[in-house]
């Protein structure tokens, strides 16, 4: 019985749970805790899955969808340039980063190299913090910039071919073609990209039924084209607002990731300051909990991986 | 733990680092090719965007698979554990098929309704009240 308490002591000085792990032989060769975690991180997978299958049924159920080049194309420091996905795409290298550095963190502690898994974790703490950081700038451009809400979605999608009138309510040559994306400015506020809302032009529009545009109550300034091709071919029409479930979708997906970041960043911080202070030296396990939380980071870097494909990339 | 000496584990990670981002490059570089910001033409070819779609989403389940086998070392554990936490997932294969078919299914319906509301309304010969089994007599609120 010598050799069985010497495997005891050895892995379950902080699981002290079931007796199969307690027997000194561990299912699947992990550790209770490891593979608790793995199965937190499966149902968590099931969770995301939900969310982004249900953005895909929706998405498939509307006959235009906001293009996410277009409503993406924003970046700090950049003024109105054009900058289609550069600006997520940053943001991913920096989780992409983070994880790596994760992965030192883990290998260093297998190493019992208190003060390498230190510098690594710090490192990934950064990168988590700098993600964050990113997310709270494009929630702001988004919310505060483009006045996107979880029930109000101003991008739209033209389904026809047309051209803009003229404040007049003439032709103007203005035209743009199926397919087109558009971002309806509410009045008093200059957008990038969009050359008829001159700071100076935009001050103008007032509420009501316009030759050239309808402004709504909130503010939203519909502008009216007439359709060149199609069936409706002649007809004037007014842009509208595009699939409300876009808002919601973006915000409660994207924000449910930075919610998993930001408690990732919490755990981190709190196993850095357990790592530095020497608690798992003497559990003397290769700093498994280090292990733990890797398996958490890299999950969330994971779940980035297919948030990016479905919002950003598709 | 471990099967790799820490040398060659330390070479592991930093070639997942250029795996990773190189990857993402290139997504990003073909989802804006389908969207015709590198080629202003493309926009409109439909094939194209289907074909860069299916790419993507080869290049995404790649960096997954890495993400799982080498980073969140799935390689070094017994086969158990591994096909316990993946197999599960095949559920949302079916989970797919049937909510995009089902969304895509909305979308006729919304035509459908669309359709029927663009029409004058039938008040010749008193046909009113007559509706095919298919139509419902619903109206889309914006």
């Amino acid at each position: 019985m010598a050799t069985t308490d010497t495997v005891m002591e050895h892995h379950d000085v902080q699981n002290q749970q079931g007796d199969a792990w307690s027997g000194g032989k561990e299912p699947f060769r992990a550790s209770y805790g490891k593979l608790m975690m793995w199965y937190f991180l499966l149902s968590d997978a099931f969770t995301f899955a939900g969310f982004l299958i249900s953005y895909g049924a929706l998405r498939f159920s509307s006959p235009t969808w906001p293009v996410p080049d277009f409503v993406f194309k924003t970046a700090p420091f950049m003024g109105h340039r054009e900058l289609p996905l550069i600006f997520v795409t940053i943001m991913s290298f920096l989780l992409i980063i983070s994880s790596v550095t994760m992965v030192r963190a883990v290998q260093e502690g297998h190493r019992e190299n208190k003060n390498g898994v230190v510098f690594w974790m710090l490192l990934t703490i950064l990168g988590g913090a700098g993600f964050l950081s990113c997310q709270a700038w494009e929630w702001t451009n988004l919310i505060g910039g483009e006045n996107m809400s979880v029930t109000l979605n101003p991008f739209g999608t033209h389904t026809e071919s047309g051209a803009y009138l003229t404040d007049d309510g003439k032709e103007s040559d203005e035209v743009f073609h199926a397919g087109y994306s558009f971002l309806m400015p509410k009045a008093g506020e200059a957008h990038h990209g969009d050359e008829h809302a001159e700071a100076g032009h935009a001050a103008e529009y007032s509420q009501g039924d316009h030759p050239g545009y309808f402004m709504d109550e909130k503010g939203f300034i519909h502008r009216k084209y007439i359709v060149t091709a199609g069936p409706d071919k002649g007809k004037v029409k007014m842009e509208d607002f595009g699939p409300r479930a876009f808002g919601a979708l973006f915000f409660f997906i994207t924000g449910f990731h930075g919610f998993h970041v930001f408690s990732g960043v919490v755990f981190l911080f709190i196993i850095m300051i357990n790592a530095a202070s020497g608690l798992y030296i003497r559990r003397k396990n290769g700093y498994e909990m280090v292990e733990k939380i890797g398996l958490y980071w890299h999950f969330v870097d994971l779940v980035w991986v297919f948030v990016f494909l479905v919002f950003y990339l598709l | 733990m471990g099967h790799l000496s820490y040398e060659q584990a330390k070479k592991v990670v930093y070639k997942g680092l250029v795996i990773l981002a190189a990857v993402t490059l290139i997504e990003v570089f073909f989802s804006l090719l389908g969207k015709g910001h590198i080629v202003e033409s493309f926009k409109f070819i439909t094939w194209l965007h289907y074909l860069v779609g299916l790419l993507i989403i080869g290049l995404s389940l790649y960096k997954a698979h890495f993400i799982i086998y080498e980073f969140m070392h799935m390689k070094y554990e017994v086969k158990g554990l591994a096909m316990s936490v993946l197999l599960p997932t095949a559920l949302l294969i079916w989970a797919i098929i049937a909510f995009f078919q089902e969304g895509n299914s909305w979308k006729h319906r919304r035509e459908q309704i669309k359709e029927k509301n663009e029409l004058p309304a039938d008040g010749q010969d008193g046909q009113q009240g007559m509706r095919s089994g298919d139509t419902y007599p619903l109206e889309l609120k914006s």
